[in-house]
Order: C-alpha cells, then structure tokens, then sequence
C-alpha cells in the first residue's frame, strides 16, 4: 500500500515565487491532475514530488504500509516521463533500458526487455540509436523507461507529448492500467486528460 | 557603540606605539615596524579563512542563507587582508631578502589562499540561483581548507631547500621579543582582530539588509 | 527472472562502462585531452630542443603537462550529462555515491590511458633517464589518483555553473596544489636516486591527499548533486 502526501509545498527561484502552500494527499490507486497555464510550475512540482530538486519549504511524504520512507529507499518507486529528461542519445534503446535497470540494482531479462520495447511499439528499432530516433519514438522509449522497473507512482508531464493517435492510445492504456496500481499525478493542459484524475490541481490561479 | 569608540583608541594607541616603541631591529632599521602591521594582517587573513569555513559547513547542515551571507563575508575580506599581508610582505621582504618575492614558504602560502579566494569568488559569480551559488561555494570552501594541513607539510619540503638562509628575520626576531616588541605586537593583534569583527559584523548586516529589500 | 546487483560496488562499474561506451562512440573527452597533451608535450620538446635539463625542471614539465590535459577533459563526466539533460536519469536511478564513484572511475580510466600515451612520448622526447621505476610509478599512480579525486568533484561543482569550459583549471589548482608540488617532488627523486625510500614523504603525502579528497567528496557529493 502506497501513499503520498504533499505538505505545505513552496517554491521560490531567487525572490521569484512560483507556487506555494500546495497540499493534498493521494491513497494508493489516487490520481491527480495538474494543470495550470505556461510557468506556474507544473513541472517544478513534478521534479520536487519525486525528489529532483528540493522545495523551499514544506516536504513530500512517500508511505508505503504506513512508513514514512526516505530518498534512498523512494527512488525505485517512481516512474517518470517529462520533456526535460532525455534518453542517451548516443546509446541504442535496448542499451539504454538495460544501464539504466542495472544502477537500480536490477539484471534485466532479455525476454522482458522485448517485452517492454514490445508493449511500447518500438520493436524492430531496439537496436538503433536513440539520436536517430523521431520525436514520437523517443516520448514512447521514456514510458519504456519509466515503467520498466513497474513504478508504484506514476508521474507524467504532457503524457501525449509528441505521440500519433496510436501512442495516444497506448499512453491512455498506461494511464488507466497506473489507476488500479498505485498512484497517478498528470501534469497536462489539455482538457482530455482532466478526466484521468480524482482530483484536479488548478496551479497559478 | 561603546566598543567601537574603545577599537578605534586602541587602534590609534597601537599605530602611535608602533612607530615610537619598540627600538628598531639592528639588522633591517625603521623597516622592520610593518611587522607590526603584516603578521596580524595575515592572521586575520587566515582567520577569515577559518571562519568562511565553519560558515560553510553551517550552511550546508543547515540550509540558511544567512550562514551563507557570513561565509562571503568572511571570505570578501579574508581576500581584502589577503592582499594586505601580501603587500606589506612584499615590501618586508625587499627589506629583509633584498627582492620583493622569493617564494619562501610564508609568501607561497599566503598566494596560495590568494588564489583559493580567487577561485571562490570566480564559482560564486558563475552560478545563477541564489541557493545553487550557496550550497556549492561552500562544498568549495570546505575542500580548499581541507588542503591546508598538506601545504603547511609539502611547502616547507620543497621550498626549504632555495632559502637555506631564510630565517634572518625570523630568528632575530625570535631572539630580540623583548617587552616592548612583545606588547606592542599583542596589542596590534588584538587590534586587527577587533578591526575584523567590526567590519564584519557591519558587513554582513549591509547584506542582510540589501536581502531584505530586494525581497520586499 | 531477476538478478539483483544492489552491491554498491557493482553499481558503479555500470556507470563507467557506460560511460566507456559512449566515450568510445563520441570521443567527448579522450580526442581532447591526448590532442591537448600531445600539443603542449611538443612544443615544451621543440623549444628545449637538444638541451638537456636539470630534474626539477624535468618533473615540473611533465605534472604541468599532465595537470592542463586534465584539465581540457576531465569535466566532461558530468557536463556532458547536465548538457545533454541526462542528469535527471542519473538521479532517478542512482544513488549520489553510486554516482560519484562510477564517474571518478571513469575519469581514472581516461587519465591512465592519457599517460599511457604521454609518459613514453615524454621519456623518449625530453631524453630521461629514470634511475628509480618503481618510485617514478607509484607517484604517478597516487598523483593521478588524487588528481581524479579532486577534479571529479569540482567537475560536478562546475557543471552547475553557467560558465563551464575554463572554471575547472581555474577552481582546481589551488587544491591540487599540495599534490602538484609532492608529485613533482616525487618524479624528481626517481629521477635522481636508485633509493625508493627517499619517496617515502612525497608518497605518504599523497596517499593520505587521496583519502582525504575522497572522503571529503563522499561526503559533499550530495550536496552538489541534489543543488
């Protein structure tokens, strides 16, 4: 059972204020929209709730089974897709899941590898370079990545980014299959996804 | 109030007795009074390190911008009297070696701190955010400081050898502390010591104020 | 089926042999560092010429070559990462020690290749004779290990700035100072003397620079890492 809380959160950059006094809490199978216009710090909410940066006041509290747990023990908990993290770009797809799976601590299997490369719609480009890759292909590798390691918190930042209407089908099936596993947080604008949420964050207003 | 009327006395008695006090040392005249003006300038240089330092580290433990604010501080002037004792060093040294820089080790380790102040201050103007600027500046300061034990071993090693001679000064000073030398000296020290914790004091209130404002 | 590598140790070596396989792809650091060394390397031979100098000269030569090649490539480790915005990979998967050690390993694989390319050239130009091997080694090997140490963390300072590229010689040479002057020290006695214990100071120096920087690092990383 996992849980996340977000405390009094506040951000500033400099004497610059982005957001603050952002509290809410998700039990496990919650899921929450963020939304908000261009720089009211959607994304900065984002990075803070899974440990990226630090806020500037208030805290996050992950829980699973009622403990509160720390950066270290949290970390393999998230997935995460955001515009802001790309893939290596000189490494193939394959390369980059496996790395990436092996400082979790994890060996991957060959065959769950095809899985996910698989279930993703990139087979047969598993092996080519991630800078020879479209727009599309890479937003499709960052959900391999960040569902991978089948994350208890599911965090995404303009989930249909860059997708066809077959990526967005598939993003949309992600979505609805976090919702009955763990916790969902959606950083979006576009009025389609509202629906995904129980709740809905207005930021900036 | 008061002890800023009582420093700027004793700083005045000190400068007089500095010039009238102590007799002038045999081998270097009238010279060898910016002694009396360059080891304490020194000290405090090292002593600015030292408290930049432990400012660092408070920063670092406990994330408030004023232990940060205290720690470029302490750092801006450790830089200003940096220069002072190198200045004056300088000229002691033309007095007492016959050329303005000789590497002994005392005039390498003052340059030395000269270029980690340097450094320092080239990371702090480098860095965007304010938070960003503080946490790194102090992992800086505290590795530069952590270098210091190796210097005071490693310089004296190397350099050593070129000035077999170097102690002219150093041992006719030890030799000749009589009452005099020594009170002046101690009270000159103490002196620049008050000087640096008034300053100080009043610098970093000027930053907090500036702080303040621009947030408001 | 799932093998778990949680070993710390384990971890880390991923990070370099990753690290390696780009480098391999996309020569960031090694093209500049070897050409950097190469160039100075000649133009120190060139203007000395059929000279022959004296061995403090001699020492202080090769640590200033290798101290400025270092310099030109090993920030990369994690410029490259900030630049390519890839640093937020590292930070969702990893822990910050994992982190730091994977790339000091790195940038101590790239320094020994650069001198397994430069201590040669170096002997073979500038026409030594290096009367103590063992001491001549273990100096450069501690040397180069303090080196990594120092210049990894800063790196990772560094990549933090706006300004990047000059800031590295700049912030690590007051720190690589003590271990400049012990290494050049060192060389020197290798140079002269058949005896390994008169490198005994230089070498215990230099040891105890090593665990000190990388202690300090350990320690610090973190705060670097997460700013």
């Amino acid at each position: 059972m996992i849980s996340l809380e977000s405390k009094n959160l506040g951000k500033w950059f400099g004497p610059r204020k982005i957001f603050e006094e952002i509290d809410f809490s998700l039990p496990d199978k919650g899921s929450l929209v963020i939304t908000g216009k261009n720089g009211s710090g959607k994304t900065t909410l984002l990075k803070i709730l899974c440990g990226l940066i630090r806020p500037t006041q208030g805290q996050v509290l992950i829980r699973h089974d009622g403990k509160n747990l720390t950066t270290d023990e949290s970390r393999n908990l998230f997935g995460l897709v955001m515009p802001d993290l790309e893939l290596y770009a000189e490494l193939t797809a394959l390369e980059n899941l496996s790395f990436l799976s092996r400082i979790r601590g994890v060996i991957p299997a060959p065959e769950d590898l095809k899985k996910i490369i698989t279930r993703v719609g990139l087979e047969g480009r598993e092996n080519d370079f991630v800078f020879s890759y479209s727009s599309g292909m890479k937003q499709r590798l960052k959900y391999a990545f960040a569902l991978f390691h089948e994350p208890d918190i599911l965090l995404l930042d303009e989930p249909t980014a860059n997708l066809d209407d077959e990526g967005i089908e598939l993003a949309e099936e992600i979505i609805s299959l976090q919702k009955e596993k763990g916790v969902l947080i959606i950083a979006t604008n576009r009025k389609e996804d509202f629906e995904y949420g129980d709740k809905i964050l207005q930021l900036g207003s | 109030m008061f002890w800023k009327i009582v420093l700027l006395i004793w700083m005045s008695v000190v400068i007089v007795a500095i010039f009238l006090l102590p007799p002038p040392q045999l081998q270097l005249g009238e010279v060898s009074r910016i002694f009396f003006f360059h080891v304490p300038m020194a000290w405090v240089a090292v002593l600015a390190f030292l408290l930049s330092f432990i400012y660092s580290i408070l920063y670092l433990r406990e994330k408030d911008l004023i232990y940060d604010n205290r720690a470029k501080t302490a750092a801006r002037l450790g830089l200003l009297f940096t220069v002072l004792a190198t200045i004056s060093g300088s000229i002691f040294a033309k007095a007492g070696w016959g050329s303005f820089w000789n590497w002994d080790p005392r005039e390498t380790s003052i340059f030395i701190l000269l270029l980690i102040y340097g450094a320092y201050f080239a990371l702090r103007s480098a860095v965007d955010s304010e938070e960003k600027e503080a946490s790194l500046s102090s992992v800086y300061a505290i590795l530069a400081f952590l270098t210091v034990p190796f210097l005071v071993f490693v310089i004296p090693r190397v350099y050593q050898s070129l000035h077999p001679n170097d102690s002219v000064i150093s041992s006719s000073l030890r030799l000749q502390m009589s009452p005099a030398i020594l009170i002046t000296f101690l009270a000159s020290m103490i002196g620049f010591t008050g000087l640096f914790v008034w300053i100080f004091k009043l610098e970093t209130r000027v930053n907090r104020l500036m702080d303040e404002s621009k947030e408001g | 089926m799932e093998i778990k590598s949680s070993n710390w140790v384990v971890k880390p070596v991923w990070i370099l042999f990753k690290d390696l396989k780009s480098e391999m792809r996309n020569r960031y650091a090694l093209n500049t560092i070897v050409m950097f060394a190469l160039t100075t390397l000649t133009v120190v031979s060139f203007s000395i010429g059929g000279f022959s100098l004296n061995s403090r000269i001699t020492s202080s030569l090769f640590w200033l070559v290798i101290f400025f090649s270092s310099m030109s490539g090993l920030a990369q480790v994690f410029v490259k990462e900030e630049e390519s915005k890839t640093v937020n990979l590292l930070k969702l998967t990893a822990s910050p020690g994992t982190v730091l050690v994977g790339k000091l390993l790195f940038n101590l694989v790239l320094l020994l290749v650069l001198e397994v390319v430069i201590v040669p050239l170096f002997i073979i130009w500038m026409n030594l004779s290096i009367l103590n091997l063992p001491l001549f080694f273990a100096v450069l090997l501690l040397g180069s290990l303090g080196l990594v140490c120092s210049t990894t963390i800063i790196a990772a300072i560094i990549s933090k700035s706006h300004i990047k590229g000059a800031l590295l010689a700049v912030l690590s040479f007051p720190i690589l100072l003590p271990l400049l002057i012990a290494g050049i020290d060192g060389t020197r006695l290798s140079l002269e003397s058949h005896d390994f214990s008169a490198g005994f100071g230089d070498l215990g120096l230099l040891g105890s620079y090593v665990v000190v920087m990388f202690t300090a690092s350990i320690l610090l990383f973190d705060f670097v890492w997460n700013e």
